[in-house]
């Protein structure tokens, strides 16, 4: 049988300022029909260029310069361009990251849709029924009314089904999947993942699925190729790569995760030391040697050969080291004192609410929390909870609404920058999310550190610097990055230099927003890992908000989980994510996808997140809640439920309703 | 972790040489700017190169067609047409751009508070400049100059003033995704001054577009300017303007002497056409 799409020993290359960069390099995979095909690799690694790659549809400057690639046996290198289309059409399609950008906002959904049958000449009759079938197929629940619709008036977990509809629509002998859940809540990720799998059961379609996530990748595929540097490094069944990895950069990926239940207490992250190398640049010997820990003169001299064994495969001339590899795990780190029950920070019944229209929008409804002096509080909870929000109006950017009290270290806190004190400012700070964001373009390193101890700490001339010196080490850069503009630094290092900012003033209380979510594995390894280190030697506490429930378990002391601008749920981390707990709680954490393969009965949530404009009545999680008590949720607020001393929950079920987490 | 190198890994460092460098490589840009270059010397230096005396009348030869003697002919008073063209370029060189920096300064300073402020402060300034907008220039600067009197300065002040709301929206425009971004909370979150953030954090990443900006309302000027004085409110005789040559002499196109109106035309054209590539050149550039 011929596969359903072959790289043979495949090299890409781009044209830049008149050179040829090589961004693939004998890339040499196949995926038979039927099956789906996992390629993972860091940013930089050559992915997204291996997907375009296959449906010929490279940039530009963009060039095959080596091997072929076969769809269905077919060498599409050699295809004119009616034939080219003819495959776009027929036999290959592709889902993209953003199905905001990938849908056309102009026109309805029906419409877009229809226009896959048009081109594959279907009779005009059968078009709307057509389409109606299509988006059943992709779990909609009313087709009629979603082809009325423009896609911006659709959420994004909708608009990715439409989107996949599209993709399907010809029932293509390959699907290529780029990223299609990266920009997806956890929820909604796991709503189009599982739709994906029960989609594949049906069809016959070979999918190539790319992601930088393990854990997706774990979940979806029956084989994983790992990219690195435009090399396939490791090629094997799902399971094989996640538990026995033969390339020691598949090892070190893996080593890099925040696993389910890890916990700072227990051990730093693995790290990859180094940097990838840039496309284009020439290789001698191994492409991972530089960063590898077990890379020898042969590694950089050889390259070592893509050598098959028992139906997998890795380019590696060592791979019976990488096993002694992922034992060696660090020291945990030694705190110096353990989470005083003393609060520094308290919020009380804290609101805030923005005017839209006529009407107001509550973000934030009666939140109370309190945060203990060098402890760690995770927040989670989809886009929308109001994580954020609560950010904002804690370091005074936003003010809240009357009647809302924060308090720091028993001292009243005004609502905005300007009412505080200079003590209090500069105790309470944050690391953004987006370093590119929150760094300014125009400044140095040395003028972002410099500004902020000056005016914060009021520290001039020799003593200025000698602070900025210890900051720098703190955080490892060197002096060479002081006088470099952002644009310089890699995503890992501008983060470092948030960080030793935020750490300027020496504050009490660091908001760390999404830290390390604009970052790669490996780089958000050694910044958690930074952040742990930071906090055990200063005393800080942190208010930590992700969405990646692997980095907020690694870090923290006490999670809250927050809905609708409510905190549902708080707690100790443990004690949260073992349950007995919210159900809205058990529904995240469901819908996380690990790298030891899906949780057996995941608990699903349908619908959307309603608009905090007109929230139900009763309790907030009514709408989507799968355990929901007709004629009580609905209309009777729900009340506080202390199930231990510090780990309390806002819920109607009786104690041995609540959901646990199974047992691994 | 290990030390980490400073640039591995990031975009290759552009500074504004390479800026510069790039512009310099555009067609577009090296044109216009020999064009303008070209006129400047000629404001600079004009008076001391010319062959005549723009100002000496010698009526026994007016009107003369052009010949080898006077490249561009004579005009009704006997004066050297070339030599008038080339000096011609200073006082609108001297007018335009002081009033169009001018211009800038206040729109930037405009631009800034409104995009930064926003609400009622951007609502309050957004009307002001709507309705400067809603007024022909050329009508506003008409009345000012009728009740302050006709000066090289009232022209500069009326454009400056006339000009910097169409500054003050760009700048705007380009404020406000700069409010958004988080380097400003951040710099809120040290205490810093307002004026600070306004002109060291935002202004330095607002500039490309306010550059842009001003080259283009350059052209605008020269035309303004050439316009008042052809109306008679702008530069004042005697001068070689440009705008006051053509209105002096265009009665007298239809007696065939067109060679007293066509070069003054033209320098004015090529010296807007010059300014307009010029600012094409600039702003291919930085949106590469």
């Amino acid at each position: 049988m011929t596969d359903a799409l072959a790289f043979e020993n495949l090299g890409v290359a781009y044209r830049v300022k008149g050179q040829l960069r090589q961004v693939l390099d004998g890339v040499t995979l196949r995926i038979a029909k039927g099956e789906a095909y996992g390629l993972v690799g860091e940013s930089g690694c050559g992915k997204s260029t291996a997907a375009f790659a296959a449906l010929r549809y490279l940039p530009r400057n963009g060039v095959v310069n080596r091997g072929r690639i076969l769809i269905d046996g077919q060498d599409i290198g050699q295809l004119s361009p009616p034939d080219l289309r003819k495959l776009r059409q027929f036999s290959v399609s592709m889902v993209y990251q953003d199905p905001g950008s990938a849908l056309n906002p102009s026109l309805t959904v029906g419409r877009q849709l229809q226009e896959v049958f048009e081109l594959a000449a279907v009779p005009r009759t059968e078009w709307q029924g057509r389409v109606e079938d299509i988006l059943a197929r992709v779990q909609i629940s009313t087709p009629s009314l979603v082809m009325q619709r423009y896609p911006h008036q659709l959420s994004g977990g909708m608009q990715q089904r439409v989107a996949i509809a599209m993709a399907i629509a010809s029932n293509p002998t390959l699907l290529v999947l780029d990223e299609p859940t990266t920009g997806l809540d956890a929820t909604v990720e796991a709503e189009v993942l599982d739709l994906i799998r029960d989609l594949r059961r049906d069809l016959s379609t070979a999918i190539l699925f790319i992601s930088h996530n393990l854990a997706v990748i774990a979940r979806m595929c029956d084989r994983v190729g790992v990219l690195y540097a435009g090399r396939l490094v490791e090629e094997a069944r799902t399971e094989q790569i996640f538990t026995a990895p033969r390339h020691p950069y598949t090892a070190a990926l893996l080593g890099c995760l925040p696993q389910a239940g890890r916990s700072k207490d227990q051990g730093k992250l693995a790290t990859i030391p180094g940097f990838l190398p840039s496309p284009g640049t020439q290789i001698t010997g191994c492409v991972f040697a530089p960063r590898c820990a077990v890379s020898d003169d042969l590694c950089r001299s050889q390259e070592p050969a893509f050598v098959h064994q028992d139906g997998r495969a890795t380019k590696c001339h060592y791979p019976e080291r990488v096993p002694d590899l992922q034992r060696a795990v660090e020291a945990p780190l030694s705190r110096t004192t353990a989470p005083d029950a003393k609060p520094i920070l308290q919020i009380e019944t804290l609101s805030k609410s923005f005017a839209i229209g006529a009407g107001r929008q509550r973000v934030l409804r009666d939140v109370s929390l309190t945060l203990g002096l060098g402890e760690t509080l995770g927040l989670v909870g989809e886009s929308g909870s109001g994580k954020t929000t609560l950010a904002r109006c804690i370091l005074g950017l936003l003010r809240p609404d009357n009647g809302s009290r924060i308090q720091f270290s028993g001292e009243a806190l005004a609502g905005t920058t300007t009412g505080r004190t200079r003590e209090q400012v500069k105790s309470i700070q944050i690391v953004f999310q987006n370093p590119d964001s929150a760094l300014n373009r125009s400044h140095s390193v040395h003028r972002m550190l410099s500004r902020t101890i000056g005016l914060l700490i009021g520290l001039r001339g020799a003593a200025r610097e000698a602070r900025i010196n210890s900051l720098t080490t703190a955080v490892r850069l060197t002096d060479r990055h002081l006088t470099a503009l952002p644009r310089q630094l890699s995503g890992g290092l501008k983060q470092r230099v948030a960080i030793a900012r935020a750490f300027a003033s020496d504050p009490q209380v660091l908001i760390c927003d999404e830290p390390t979510s604009a970052l790669d594995v490996s780089v958000q390894a050694s910044i958690l890992n930074l952040l742990a280190e930071l906090q055990a030697t200063k005393q800080v506490s942190y208010i930590l908000i992700s969405h990646d429930l692997g980095v907020v378990r690694y870090l923290s002391d006490r999670i809250a989980v927050m809905y609708l601008g409510q905190v549902v749920e708080v707690g100790p981390a443990e004690a949260v994510f073992a349950g007995p707990h919210h159900p809205y709680t058990a529904a995240l954490l469901s819908s996380v996808p690990t790298i030891n393969g899906p949780a057996p009965d995941r608990t699903r949530l349908t619908g959307a997140l309603p608009s905090t404009a007109n929230l139900p009545g009763g309790c907030v999680f009514y709408t989507r809640c799968p355990q929901r008590v007709p004629g009580l949720c609905d209309t009777t607020a729900p009340p506080q439920v202390a199930l231990a001393q510090d780990h309390s929950l806002a819920c109607h079920l009786p104690l041995a309703s609540l959901p646990r987490q199974p047992p691994q | 972790m290990t030390d980490l190198p400073a640039t591995e890994g990031a975009a290759p460092h552009v500074t504004w040489r390479d800026d510069v460098r790039r512009l310099l490589r555009s067609a577009t840009f090296d044109v216009g700017a020999v064009i303008v270059l070209f006129w400047v010397g000629c404001a600079l230096f004009g008076p001391s190169l010319v062959p005549y005396d723009p100002f000496a009348d010698d009526l026994l030869n007016s009107l003369l067609p052009p010949s080898s003697q006077h490249w561009f002919g004579t005009d009704q008073l006997g004066r050297d047409v070339f030599s008038r063209v080339i000096v011609g370029a200073r006082d609108i060189l001297m007018i335009a751009p002081v009033a169009t920096l001018l211009s800038t300064f206040l729109g930037t300073a405009l631009g800034l508070t409104m995009g930064y402020f926003g609400g009622l402060v951007d609502e309050a300034l957004s009307r002001i400049v709507d309705a400067i907008l809603a007024l022909p220039t050329v009508i506003v600067a008409l009345l000012a100059l009728t009740a302050l009197g006709t000066s090289a300065t009232t022209v500069l002040v009326v454009i400056a003033f006339s000009f910097a709301p169409v500054i003050a929206r760009t700048v705007r425009a380009a404020v406000l995704t700069e409010v958004g971004c988080d380097y400003v909370a951040a710099a809120e979150l040290r205490r810093e001054n307002t004026l600070y953030i306004l002109f060291v954090e935002i202004l330095p990443n607002v500039l490309s577009p306010i550059l842009v900006e001003t080259t283009v309302r350059l052209g605008y000027a020269i035309f303004t300017v050439a316009t008042l004085s052809f109306i008679g409110f702008g530069i004042q005789p005697p001068s070689p303007d440009w705008g006051l040559s053509i209105s002096a002499n265009y009665g007298m196109i239809g007696g065939g002497f067109w060679w007293t109106v066509l070069f003054d035309s033209m320098a004015i054209a090529s010296l807007v056409v010059g300014i307009n590539l010029v600012a094409d050149g600039i702003e291919s550039t930085l949106n590469d």
